[in-house]
């Protein structure tokens, strides 16, 4: 079995923000992200599937088409975009790194061919934090 | 022994602090319509806005000083960087938030620029100064240009 990443990356604005509750218990909880009027990252997005190598291509996969389909389905929908409003597959989330790293995985499965397996969705939110998810 | 001290102490090196934002913004001019600011800006119009990790590197050059050896102490550098940029800008809407940015287009031009008039107030005029700022990790602008 072989792992094969694919890097992209897009940028986003975002708020932390439960509408359950009040000002004074979000602030409480998200701090500064819980910011009414926004604020942003840059993301970088790593997507890393499985399988075994073509044995006429020694390719897993063509990562240009996996690229491909990184960006129609994940990065299009993402970059330059506000988190909480204008993506659909985020519609009534909470719009954490963890949430978008699962949401993103949702969003690739019904696309990955045949050959290869989804094997880890890897977001970075800043340089010094990331989340990892694994489909489980 | 003393000409090596003045060999020391009588030239200027340069000392570098590294800090980080981030923060949301749109880039758009109210004076054209929609399309025209698409036509420009494109994505950066989003009226949503977006949002960057900005890095900002703070250049200040100096003779180091005789009696503790700093050019300026990096923490106090940094305090200064932390007490009048990062508490204003970061996990803020730049247009919306921030009183630098009415009818000024936050760009990394302008940020830039902002960030090093705000720095120049703060820093002894002996010192050069000059900011680089990330917008991502391969778009970054420098004022002043050749410092």
């Amino acid at each position: 079995m072989v792992y094969l990443t694919r890097v992209e990356h897009f940028n986003a604005a975002h708020k932390l923000f439960n509408p359950a509750w009040s000002k004074d218990e979000n602030d409480s909880v998200f701090g500064l992200c819980a910011n009414e009027n926004w604020h942003g990252h840059n993301y970088e997005l790593y997507v890393t599937v499985k399988g075994h190598p073509n044995p006429d291509t020694g390719f897993l996969y063509d990562v240009k088409k996996l690229s491909k389909i990184i960006n129609q389905h994940v990065v299009d929908k993402l970059d330059h975009r506000n988190l909480n409003i204008d993506v659909e597959f985020m519609a009534g989330k909470m719009c954490s790194t963890e949430n978008l790293a699962i949401a993103i995985w949702q969003q690739l499965m019904p696309h990955i061919p045949a050959e290869i397996q989804l094997h880890c969705i890897k977001l970075y939110e800043t340089p010094r934090i990331f989340v990892e998810y694994f489909g489980e | 022994m003393l000409s090596e001290h003045l060999l020391i102490m009588s030239r200027k090196i340069a000392v570098f602090r590294k800090e980080h934002f981030n923060a949301a913004h749109r880039l758009f001019n109210p004076a054209w319509d929609m399309q025209k600011n698409d036509a420009v800006f494109g994505k950066c119009n989003n009226p949503n806005f977006h949002g960057h990790n900005y890095e900002l590197i703070v250049k200040v050059v100096g003779e180091p000083d005789p009696e503790t050896g700093y050019v300026i102490d990096m923490k106090v550098l940094s305090d200064i960087i932390k007490e009048n940029v990062h508490s204003k800008f970061d996990h803020k809407n730049l247009n919306l938030d921030t009183e630098y940015f009415k009818g000024i287009n936050p760009t990394a031009e302008n940020i830039c620029l902002v960030i090093y008039d705000i720095l120049k107030e703060k820093i002894d005029p002996k010192f050069e100064l000059s900011v680089r700022l990330y917008e991502t990790e391969r778009n970054f602008v420098q004022y002043p240009p050749n410092a």
